[in-house]
């Protein structure tokens, strides 16, 4: 049993490193520092982003909404840092706390409700966007001297790659996201909500908290993300980040979670991420390829992993019925 | 089975309303709003533009309704118009006849949803999940066609399905009222509605009755793919042109929005396709009275979000058993149907 729940996330490193290594035999000056915090850098909104999709999937639901948090994060931040004199890190404060509430009402409303979490959230999703262009349908510029001050911050490693600031606030995502999921008391309680709601309340997990706060790290860690790419694009513009939730949902099935939730790991999600990532990178060094190969290469990477995915719970549910000798398909 | 008219319309009186509502807002800040004239061969109006502007969205929740009626949701209609209107442009740019891109347009919407359907019920992925894949995808695939580029053409044929008329009415209205019909016509008159429903309230139990669930999953997953080519050749004939990367960006929200306002659950069964037209014009009047007011359309999305929450507190199964309960105390009267008995308070969108 053990060997088929880890099974994904190892086919999940195994892509990583085939398709690295398939990169790198073609094109050996992708082995560079450069390359790697070039990778850290670009998909650092996105990586944080993921890491609250993973709990949401985790736990069997489904979050459609943070593109559209991103997108207000970044103009609510714009306008504010225009309009008034507030610090930007009063306003970084702010804004979570408005991200992280909107998450937490969105889980209130699927839990108390009992509505699908994907209806939900996509009314979430028009809502953010709505606000988002409510406050302003143009591209704001960010010049807060302060902004300049974080991006200028980096670690150049010996060969002149540029670990920037905003890659490392994603590992950091990452590593704490790991140790909540795998070793705490909440992060148990998602994976039970996971395997069946029915069954984690029976053993006394307490869903309505365990939802809200699910949500509620969601749409906190979507603030975040939007923090992370008004850093990285020194704007905030309404119109930004749309589809990013999808790009998140493949991340992290690409990173070996199962989508019915119950099974995963945020380690395997970092993994996701970074084989999208290569994707992208490897289209611009061939520089002959048009970036919509992206997103087919991405749908049948998707693709192929829903089917390995597919074909795992397949096989144990085979083991399963012939011992019980029940003949329901499913 | 469906009883006789009265039942037909206390079952979208709720949809006749707000739409009534909604019409008399647009008549009270745009008085000429009801006026129609007939010029140059063919019917004006704010009304029949509300008709002709909500023909996409109309012409995928036809589809759309289907496949929530199994308990489903089709996330790739856009992306499927976006593939179908890249194809019937190529195909016209090429020198083909209007016909054979319009058939061209149709089987490629069909073979879309024959993936969609077999992922779903063969495969046995969920819907939502299946049904991502191509929205992912779909997208790359309509710029691999056009080549990155958008396509115009100059086809007299097509560009008639998209801005021609039939006897003075707008085509793409025709086609969106005799699509429906006729979906309407075959679902009630046979048993297959039955049988749709039957799936979507219990996948398992309606095979074990003899339901041959796997084909009819396909076929409707087709037939949702179907409306999309279709949708997407008018959009691409009213602009003259093929942009796969906004052609139908978002109606699929529009359209599952259109099948819950219709009052169709999310949760399967019971469906009516004509309540979820209605819910397609309830739409397109929102956007039109927005419009009118001299609102900036900023507000569309957060008007529609609140829309949409407000129905979903309405159809939550618990909100329906607290109304069921109210009335059940309240006594004398007999309750024909709740809304939704509130069965399973579990995650109820989960595939097991």
């Amino acid at each position: 049993m053990i060997r088929t729940t880890h099974l994904p996330l190892l086919v999940t490193l195994g892509t990583f490193v085939i398709a690295f290594a398939l990169c790198a035999w073609q094109y050996p000056a992708i082995f560079s520092t450069r390359v790697a915090a070039n990778l850290l850098t670009d998909n650092a909104f996105l990586g944080i982003a993921a890491v609250g999709m993973t709990f949401v999937i985790l736990s069997g639901g489904i979050d459609l909404s943070i593109g559209s948090v991103i997108a207000f994060t970044g103009v609510f931040l714009a306008v504010i840092l225009r309009d008034t004199n507030i610090h930007p890190l009063a306003a970084f404060a702010l804004v979570l706390v408005i991200t992280t509430a909107f998450g937490a009402a969105m889980g209130a409303v699927i839990h108390y409700l009992e509505m699908p979490a994907f209806i939900v959230t996509l009314a979430g999703m028009f809502l953010a966007r709505g606000a988002a262009y409510v406050l302003s349908t143009d591209s704001v510029p960010i010049t807060h001297e302060f902004f300049s001050t974080l991006q200028d911050i980096y670690w150049k490693a010996p060969s002149g790659g540029r670990f920037r600031l905003i890659g490392g606030v994603m590992l950091l995502t990452f590593i704490i996201g790991a140790i909540v999921a795998h070793r705490t008391k909440f992060g148990q309680n998602v994976f039970a909500m996971g395997g069946g709601a029915a069954t984690a309340r029976l053993m006394g997990v307490p869903l309505a908290s365990t939802t809200i706060r699910i949500y509620a790290i969601s749409g906190g860690l979507a603030g975040l993300s939007g923090i992370v790419f008004s850093l990285y694009t020194s704007a905030g513009y309404s119109l930004a980040t749309v589809g990013v939730e999808l790009d998140a949902i493949a991340a992290v099935v690409i990173g070996g979670t199962l989508l019915t939730g119950g099974y995963g790991f945020v380690a395997g999600t970092f993994f996701g991420i970074l084989i999208m990532g290569l994707i992208q990178t490897y289209i611009v060094f061939d520089g002959s390829l048009s970036s919509w190969w992206t997103k087919i290469v991405i749908g049948g990477l998707l693709f192929a992993f829903i089917l390995l995915q597919k074909g795992l719970t397949w096989a144990t549910r085979t083991g399963k019925r012939q011992s019980t000798g029940l003949a329901t398909p499913s | 089975m469906p009883g006789p008219n009265s039942s037909v319309l206390k079952r979208i009186l709720p949809q006749l309303v707000i739409l009534g509502v909604v019409l008399l807002l647009n008549f009270i800040v745009f008085p000429d709003f009801f006026r129609i004239e007939f010029k140059n061969g063919r019917l004006f109006g704010s009304l029949i533009d509300v008709l002709n502007r909500g023909a996409p969205t109309a012409l995928l929740c036809v589809g759309m309704t289907l496949v929530i009626a199994t308990k489903g949701i089709d996330l790739s209609v856009g992306a499927v118009m976006a593939i179908a209107g890249a194809t019937a442009a190529s195909l016209v740019v090429e020198g083909h006849g209007w016909f054979t891109a319009l058939l061209g347009a149709l089987a490629v919407g069909g073979l879309c949803g024959l993936w969609n359907g077999v992922l779903v019920a063969v495969i046995r992925i969920q819907p939502i999940v299946a049904t991502l894949v191509l929205m992912v995808a779909g997208r790359g695939i309509a710029q691999l066609i056009t080549e990155g580029t958008i396509l115009t053409f100059n086809n007299e044929g097509l560009v008639r399905l998209g801005a021609g008329t039939v006897a003075g009415i707008p085509t793409p209205i025709v086609i969106w009222v005799a699509l429906g019909a006729l979906a309407t016509f075959v679902i009630r008159r046979t048993a297959l509605g039955l049988l749709i429903e039957a799936i979507g309230v219990n996948e398992t139990s309606s095979r074990l009755t003899g339901i041959n669930s796997r084909v009819i999953l396909i076929c409707v997953y087709v037939m949702s793919g179907l409306c999309a080519a279709l949708a997407g050749v008018i959009v691409a004939a009213d602009i003259k042109g093929a942009d796969a990367n906004n052609a139908g960006l978002w109606l699929e929200l529009d359209a599952i929005l259109a099948v819950v306002i219709g009052g169709n659950s999310l949760l399967g069964g019971r469906f009516s396709i004509v309540a979820s037209l209605l819910g397609a014009l309830i739409i397109q009047s929102v956007n039109s009275v927005i419009l009118l007011s001299g609102m900036p359309p900023e507000f569309n999305l957060v008007i529609k979000a609140l829309l949409i929450l407000a129905i979903l507190v309405i159809q939550s199964p618990k909100i329906g058993h607290l109304v069921y309960m109210f009335r059940a105390a309240s006594g004398g009267r007999n309750i024909a149907s709740p809304t939704r008995p509130a069965a399973s308070p579990l995650v109820p969108n989960k595939d097991k």
